[in-house]
């Protein structure tokens, strides 16, 4: 005998716990098993693009904390890059290395929260946030004592960043790098041997590497699949060429990999602050002859980096004023969840979160 | 009519100053007096001392909620690295009593595709089997309600009412996710239902006796001990049958926002949450009683004692479950009861149906020659079960960052 049965379309989200923001995915369910997954964005959209006409290139750095902003530093970064290029600034040296040091803090900040709210979809009752966010705040005290603010940081600016290091932030950077790989020892003494955590995730939301290429997706979930791709070794952008660093690759492409991939970048990223630290030197971190009112000459340019969710990129065309005629920025989270429908079906409602929170997405940057 | 509640001093005081001292039961005068209430009047004075016990013991597990409620949200804290509540009473002990206030100035919303009648009865009929069951827990030598030849039955069969609970607030509430959870709450009380109930066998044909007094009275040696293969599928039944972590994926907040509970507001939210902790103290106390030998301890403290340290030991473990580990997924949840604990519970029952013929009747020695015996078996049939149900050679690398194949060198952890 066979019972009738039929499927039953969910809304989840735009208001649930796990979406990370504002998201919406319509899911079909047969039983518990998912048929079909219909990413919905829009939900956030705050006309990003639009605003950088009415703005002057230096006040659009503001703006630009507001798309991820569990990772503001490397949006300023990509932007003041896209307009450096664009006016043919130089940054001064010092500048560059200080806008290092910070985006690769901002990369394992992201990363922490990455693990933490993904470690939160699997179930583990807050434990793991609560352990990765305790050293988020270190390095939102850094960032404190490096500009000011915690969240929405506006640091960078076309040459360089806008205010020196002080002296006190150089001895809490040593004391973080010296402490934050015990951290990293004990998530995985606490994630990544746990039996729960493997069947949850080992052999999960699988996405072949010539469908994440396909889709041009970028960032660790990239490199989970084995695809040896990172903007900071291809296309070295600032001194990412005078740093030593290796490339955490994994080959099975699920969530496990995904998760494993992070942890080895926050370890690359600790490598990379200690090399800056050391290479720094002594001079004006904005060069003097930098106008505050960047005038552009007429022409357009792209300039992308490696931010910790994929490829960051900034299209700037200039009609020679002070404000940009056209931008538009290339999202990493938007493209890397476009890949959802592929993850998702034929697997269950529960390795659906999972699968979601191991993407890691911020919904401020998919809708912009 | 079962009387076994007046053997306790303090309930027999009671019943024997209201009854008339022509009372049968109250033979023989000493502290007591006349008693209040003439002669032919003894079903009133039984009545009234019924109804004061019944308010005594509903009342103690409400308040052991709200304590539990505190230790947990303390502990779990703890374990997060955080503070938890600390503001409200001393070390917040009172946070609970303003829970309480908060939720029940709550709007009370029914939805209005909810089925009311169904929708209304679901968060009463989650706490009253609870309440039940502490109806047959012997809490210290003397201290229990009603001694039930048929105890342990009763309290099998109170507890799976609770999954009538979830179904009725799963369908009442008209909400997919609640009906999602309701399914899943089903599911995992079926398949965990079936090795509880077989392990418990084991600790019956020990005492060859249903009730929990005789349970506790026969246990010279913790069952814990003599039944560690029933122990342990008993524990872990009980922690899936109160859906709490790693069980929890009836009300999987991360998926299922609230599960079947998804929809309720006010106080009959917080019904739901009294009463699954209320299930979480009631299951701490049945472990205590079969398998930690309930009230019995050393002299020099008295027995509630004993009983207490052991509830808050078992108490304790469920929280620390709860503070570490992440959920599982229905499927292997169900696997996990099917083909794991359900031939380990068989295996139980054949092992101590053996021992129970050779023994019918075992003194503390032959208890402890049966607590060696089942512990070799249960080492054995766990390790042999982890082997056939892990993962096969090669397909599950070791953790911490083999899956990387070029693995970052660790460094500065000096």
């Amino acid at each position: 005998m066979t019972l009738r049965t039929e499927p039953v379309t969910i809304n989840i989200g735009p208001h649930h716990p796990s979406t990370h923001g504002v998201f919406r995915l319509r899911v079909t369910f047969d039983g518990e098993v998912i048929v079909d997954a219909e990413p919905v964005f829009g939900y956030l959209h705050r006309g990003t693009e639009k605003l950088a006409e009415e703005r002057t290139y230096v006040q659009f750095v503001t703006l630009t904390d507001r798309m991820d902003y569990v990772a503001s530093m490397t949006n300023n970064q990509g932007w003041v890059l896209a307009v450096e290029k664009l006016a043919g600034i130089t940054p001064s040296p010092r500048g560059v290395w200080l806008r290092m040091i910070s985006a690769e803090l901002q990369r394992i900040a992201s990363h922490l929260v990455a693990i933490g709210f993904f470690l939160q979809d699997l179930g583990a009752f807050a434990t793991p946030l609560m352990y990765t966010m305790r050293e988020r705040e270190r390095i939102l005290d850094l960032f404190e004592i490096l500009c000011g603010a915690r969240i929405t940081y506006s640091y960078m600016r076309p040459g360089g960043v806008f205010q020196d290091a002080p002296q006190e932030f150089w001895p809490r950077l040593d004391t973080f790098l010296k402490e934050m790989p015990h951290y990293v020892d004990e998530y995985e003494r606490l994630i990544s041997g746990n039996e729960i955590v493997l069947v949850r995730t080992k052999g999960i939301g699988k996405v072949p590497a010539d469908t994440l290429i396909n889709a041009s997706a970028s960032g660790p979930i990239l490199r989970a699949a084995g695809v040896d791709w990172d903007l900071r070794k291809k296309d070295p952008y600032e001194f990412y060429d005078r740093v030593k660093f290796d490339l955490p690759l994994a080959k099975e492409s699920d969530n496990f990999a995904r998760y494993i991939v992070r942890i080895q970048e926050m370890r690359e990223s600790l490598k990379i602050v200690t090399h800056c630290k050391e290479q720094i030197e002594p001079g004006p971190v904005r060069p003097k002859e930098v106008p505050f009112l960047v005038r552009p000459p007429r022409g357009d340019a792209y300039a992308h980096i490696e931010a910790p969710k994929g490829e960051l990129g900034y299209y700037v065309v200039s009609d020679g004023s002070i404000a940009p005629y056209r931008c538009h920025v290339r999202a990493p989270s938007f493209i890397n969840l476009t890949l959802l429908r592929d993850m998702l079906v034929g697997w269950k409602v529960a390795d659906m979160i999972v699968t979601f929170g191991s993407i890691d997405i911020n919904m401020g940057e998919v809708d912009r | 009519m079962t009387d076994a509640f007046l053997e306790n001093a303090f309930f027999r005081n009671i019943y024997c100053n209201l009854a008339s001292s022509a009372s049968p039961r109250c033979a023989g005068g000493g502290p007591f007096g006349d008693g209040m209430f003439p002669a032919g009047m003894e079903w009133l004075a039984f009545l009234i001392t019924a109804f004061v016990i019944i308010f005594l013991v509903v009342n103690a597990a409400l308040l052991a909620v709200n304590i539990y409620i505190w230790g947990e949200r303390r502990l779990v804290a703890r374990l997060q690295a955080r503070l938890g509540p600390n503001r409200w009473g001393p070390y917040g002990l009172l946070t609970p009593i303003a829970d309480l206030i908060k939720i029940l100035t709550k709007e009370d919303i029914v939805p209005a595709a909810a089925d009311r009648l169904v929708f209304n009865l679901a968060p009463v009929l989650i706490v009253v089997p609870v309440l039940l069951v502490f109806a047959v827990i012997p809490f210290a030598s003397s201290t229990w309600v009603a001694d039930l030849n048929v105890g342990v039955l009763y309290i099998i069969a109170v507890l799976s009412v609770g999954s009538y609970s979830a179904v009725m607030a799963g369908w009442g509430s008209q909400n997919r996710y609640a009906m999602l959870g309701a399914f899943r709450a089903v599911a995992l009380l079926v398949s965990y239902e079936l090795p509880m109930v077989l392990a418990l066998i084991g600790v019956l044909m020990i005492t060859g006796s249903m009730s929990l007094v005789d349970v506790v009275h026969d246990q010279n040696v913790p069952f814990a001990l003599v039944q560690p293969l029933g122990f342990l599928i008993f524990l872990i039944g009980s922690v899936a049958e109160i859906q709490r972590p790693p069980f929890d994926l009836a009300e999987a907040e991360s998926e299922l926002i609230g599960g079947y509970h998804t929809d309720y507001s006010g106080i009959k939210w917080g019904l739901f949450q009294a009463g699954e902790f209320m299930a979480t103290i009631a299951s701490a106390a049945i472990i205590t009683t079969l398998f930690l030998s309930g009230w019995r301890g050393w002299g020099f403290l008295p027995s509630h004692i004993w009983f207490l340290i052991k509830l808050v030991a078992v108490l304790f473990a469920m929280t620390w479950l709860r503070g570490t580990l992440p959920r599982l997924r229905i499927d292997q949840v169900t696997a996990f009861a099917w083909k794991g604990l359900l031939p380990l519970a068989a295996l139980n029952l054949v092992v101590s149906g053996v021992l129970s013929f050779i023994w019918p009747a075992p003194g503390v020695a032959e208890l402890w020659v049966m607590a060696i015996v089942n512990l070799a078996v249960a080492a054995v049939s766990i390790f042999t079960l982890g082997l056939l149900l892990g993962p096969r050679p090669g397909e599950r690398t070791t953790p911490a960052g083999s899956a990387v194949f070029m693995p970052a060198k660790r460094e500065g952890t000096a």
